[in-house]
């Protein structure tokens, strides 16, 4: 663990010393780190939407798939079908192509009576499309979790009289829980790691931000190679420890089952 | 071909005083732990010879050592014209010489048994693909597997799979055979098919060493039995001395306790 | 092709007269013909990554067998850094930030990179891609039982031999399953090659939609067209798996 983590962060330090050095090397034009440092509070500011639009799709994602899950592996036909269907529907369906889908079938407004009209902005759309492919994950890894659980957990629920519902809720979930925590952690990874398309629809996240940025400097080709760097960075930074972090739970929990 | 001599019981029986393996104070430590402090032994042409002792006495990596699987600190080992702990070793011919057959069979799963005993001869000693399969099948039909050709070994029972792995060994030509408790992983009954093969190669005249636990076995088969304990070889004899009338106490205990 | 556009487009033309539901990449030949670009263009994407990241993974997890502790840095930085970084922001950084300095071919008076959209919109998925096909075959190889390449030492195999005979076949079979969720993972996020404007699909459906206004139509199409040929390759890997599953071995 310890040797993965710092091979890691040694290989990203290569990284920085050589990137920049090639880029001075080759480049005629404006110093690219130079434009960039005046530009980062801009871009770290574009990357606050990206952590706001992942918590918010997470949260959504989490509520719609733990339901979609618990239908999954309702006994009744009617709703188990469907709810597999979507599933797998959206798990084979790419980022980009969902959330081409929301924006073009969501209106821009929305009329709720009584409550008065609701303006849905870009942004709000985008978190809204990220979180149906994580709802469609979280509904399997559920459905999977559940799965695992030996069969002799339900024969001795069943034998103490509980419910079906009620083996679910008291004695099968809180058993799912531990196992799921890491492959929830990955999909918030992967979720974070997604949100810059939404630069495709003209939300201003990091990289809209940053593409704005280059443009207002000049667009000159010798900003390019570190902004583009600058963003790849922000995410590692924040991405990197929920990885390790996530990457320690799985371990401990296959070590103590 | 004709250049490779024939393990039939009449040109190895010929010579029985010629002495083919001969280890001389052999010392063997992984890390501080000393595991073989000072072997010698010697093997001739078409004997067979049992090594028995308690478990981790080192028997296993006294025979790893033999075939250069495991290397040893100091001490020799001369198997025919070879020394083992040569540094410009050729393994390949020394492996050629000395087949090796494991506890755990170690067949390989993505092969049938038919390829996994053809493997060696076509890839390493790169013979012509038809006669090595006519030899395969000989093979497969003399450890009594005829028909068993085309199964992958998670398609076969232990004693089974023992067997091929007998007979993948053998598919070298090897003058010599190491047998590492090659039954204790088996059930009660396929012990004896096992056994049964060991045994006929043993009358063919094929030189084998058997590290074994089967003692009744080794009284039949053996020609000089070695026992093992700390590293040391405490005693050795004839299967009648060691096991009718053992001089040394250790000895005397291991074989009370089993019997 | 042809023939199949004679025989749909009656058809889909019938369905816009009678309902207003426009497919027109399925009776329009002009439109039908974008489709295919984008088809053809998707799909040799995906392969195309596919075959890189493979070699990326073989080769990565290579080099971390090596003793060299410089080359297994190396290689555990990539890593981590392809895996925790988007990788839209990847192939932006490739096709825009390397793509300024890569070289210029003349093509007899005017000038066009060596490299296409294409090739890199390939190269940064592949490189991607292969970040974590090398931990997959990695942990493959890791779990090649040592007992085995043992008895393959023993009859005489000399040690690339055991590698290319044992370790690899074995090492494919154990890691297929984590590679498989890889591949058909890698496969979806192809379809970020429309951000460097390679004509795949979602390119090909958009410039049909903002010409005829068919909007939820194409967007139909693009959702089946992905979800087909993903559904399709996991088909492919989950056979070739069920087909190289060690025989005996199964649950
Ligand atoms: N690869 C190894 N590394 C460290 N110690 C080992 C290794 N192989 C065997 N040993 C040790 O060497 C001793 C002898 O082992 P072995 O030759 O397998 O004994 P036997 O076959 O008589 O049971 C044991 O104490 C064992 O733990
Ligand atoms: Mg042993």
């Amino acid at each position: 663990m310890k040797s993965f983590a710092r091979s890691g962060v040694l290989g990203l330090v290569c990284a920085f010393i050589a990137a920049p050095a090639y880029a001075a090397d080759v480049s005629t034009g404006p110093c690219g780190f130079c434009v960039l440092w005046d530009w980062i509070p801009f871009i770290l500011n574009g990357f606050a939407l990206n952590v706001v639009i992942s918590i918010l799709a997470m949260m959504l994602a989490l509520v719609l798939g733990i339901g979609l899950g618990l239908m999954q592996i309702s006994e009744s036909k009617l709703a188990s079908v469907p709810a597999r269907f979507v599933t797998q529907l959206l798990r084979n369906a790419p980022w980009i192509v969902i959330l081409f889908m929301i924006m073009s079938l969501i209106p821009y407004r929305i009329e709720v009576q009584g409550w008065g009209n609701f303006i849905l902005s870009d942004w709000i759309k985008a978190t809204f499309a990220f979180s149906l492919p994580v709802m469609a994950n979280v509904s399997e890894i559920l459905r999977g979790a559940v799965a695992s659980v030996p069969k002799g957990q339900w024969e001795s629920a069943e034998s103490l009289a509980f419910s079906r519902g009620q083996s679910l809720r008291w004695i099968i979930l809180p058993q799912c829980v531990k196992q799921m925590i890491p492959h929830l952690m990955n999909w918030f990874a992967l979720l974070v790691l997604a949100t810059p398309l939404a630069s495709i629809i003209g939300v201003r996240e990091a990289v809209g931000s940053a593409q704005a940025a280059m443009e207002s400097a000049g667009s000159s080709p010798t900003l390019l190679i570190p902004f583009y760097f600058f963003l790849m960075m922000i995410f590692f930074i924040f991405i990197y420890p929920v990885a390790i972090w996530s990457r320690r739970l799985e371990r401990n929990y296959a070590i103590n089952s | 071909m004709q250049s490779i001599p024939d393990n039939s019981a009449v040109s190895l029986a010929a010579s029985p005083s010629m002495v083919t393996v001969s280890i001389r104070d052999l010392h063997l430590s992984y890390g501080k732990l000393e595991v073989i402090k000072g072997v010698s032994l010697d093997i001739r042409r078409g004997e067979v010879v049992c090594i028995i002792g308690p478990s981790g006495s080192g028997k296993s990596t006294l025979i790893r050592c033999i075939n250069g699987l495991t290397p040893f600190q100091s001490g020799s080992i001369t198997v025919g014209d070879q020394q083992v702990g040569d540094a410009k070793l050729d393994k390949i011919r020394l492996r050629r010489k000395v087949g090796i057959v494991f506890q755990q069979y170690n067949l390989f799963p993505h092969k049938t048994a038919l390829q996994n005993v053809m493997m060696a001869p076509l890839k390493v000693l790169k013979e012509p693909r038809a006669e090595v399969e006519r030899r395969a099948r000989e093979l497969l039909a003399k450890v009594r597997l005829a028909g068993k050709e085309d199964s992958f070994p998670g398609e076969l029972s232990g004693g089974q799979q023992q067997r091929v792995a007998i007979a993948r060994s053998l598919a070298m030509r090897p003058e010599i055979m190491l047998f590492d408790e090659v039954t204790a992983a088996l059930d009660p009954e396929t012990v004896q098919e096992v056994l049964l093969t060991i045994r006929e190669l043993a009358e063919d005249g094929m030189t084998c060493v058997l590290v074994t636990h089967e003692m009744a076995f080794a009284r039949e088969v053996a020609d000089h039995v070695y026992f093992t304990d700390g590293g040391k070889i405490v005693e050795h004899g004839p299967p009648e001395e060691i096991f009718g009338s053992p001089q040394d106490e250790r000895t005397q205990r291991f074989l009370s306790r089993l019997l | 092709m042809d023939a199949i556009l004679t025989l749909i487009a009656p058809f889909f033309r019938d369905l816009y007269e009678t309902t207003g539901i426009n497919f027109n990449v399925f009776y329009d030949p002009y439109q039908f013909k974008r489709f295919l670009i984008g088809a053809e263009n998707s799909i040799l994407l995906i392969l195309a990554a596919i075959l890189l990241s493979v070699i990326v993974g073989v080769a990565g997890a290579a080099i971390q067998q090596s003793r060299s502790t410089w080359l297994r840095w190396l290689v555990g930085g990539y890593i981590q850094l392809f895996r925790n970084t988007p990788p839209m922001v990847q192939l932006l950084f490739f096709y825009f930030g390397l793509g300024a300095y890569a070289p210029q071919v003349d093509m007899g008076g005017y000038y066009q990179p060596m490299v296409s959209a294409f090739g890199w919109a390939v190269i940064a998925l592949g490189i991607f891609g292969g970040a974590f096909n090398v931990e997959i075959f990695r942990s493959g190889i890791e779990a090649v039982p040592k007992a085995t390449l043992e008895a393959a030492e023993s009859l005489g195999f000399k040690p690339w031999q055991t590698f290319v005979y044992f370790t690899l076949p074995l090492a494919f079979r154990i890691c297929l399953p984590a590679l498989t969720t890889n591949l058909v993972s890698l496969a979806k996020t192809t379809s970020l090659a429309y951000v460097i404007s390679v004509p795949e699909m979602a390119n090909m459906l958009n410039q049909v939609w903002s010409s005829t206004f068919n909007i939820p139509e194409m967007m139909a199409v693009l959702f089946c067209f992905y979800v087909g040929v993903v559904w399709l390759l996991a088909a492919f890997l989950h056979w070739l798996e069920r087909r190289l599953r060690l025989r005996g071995y199964s649950k």
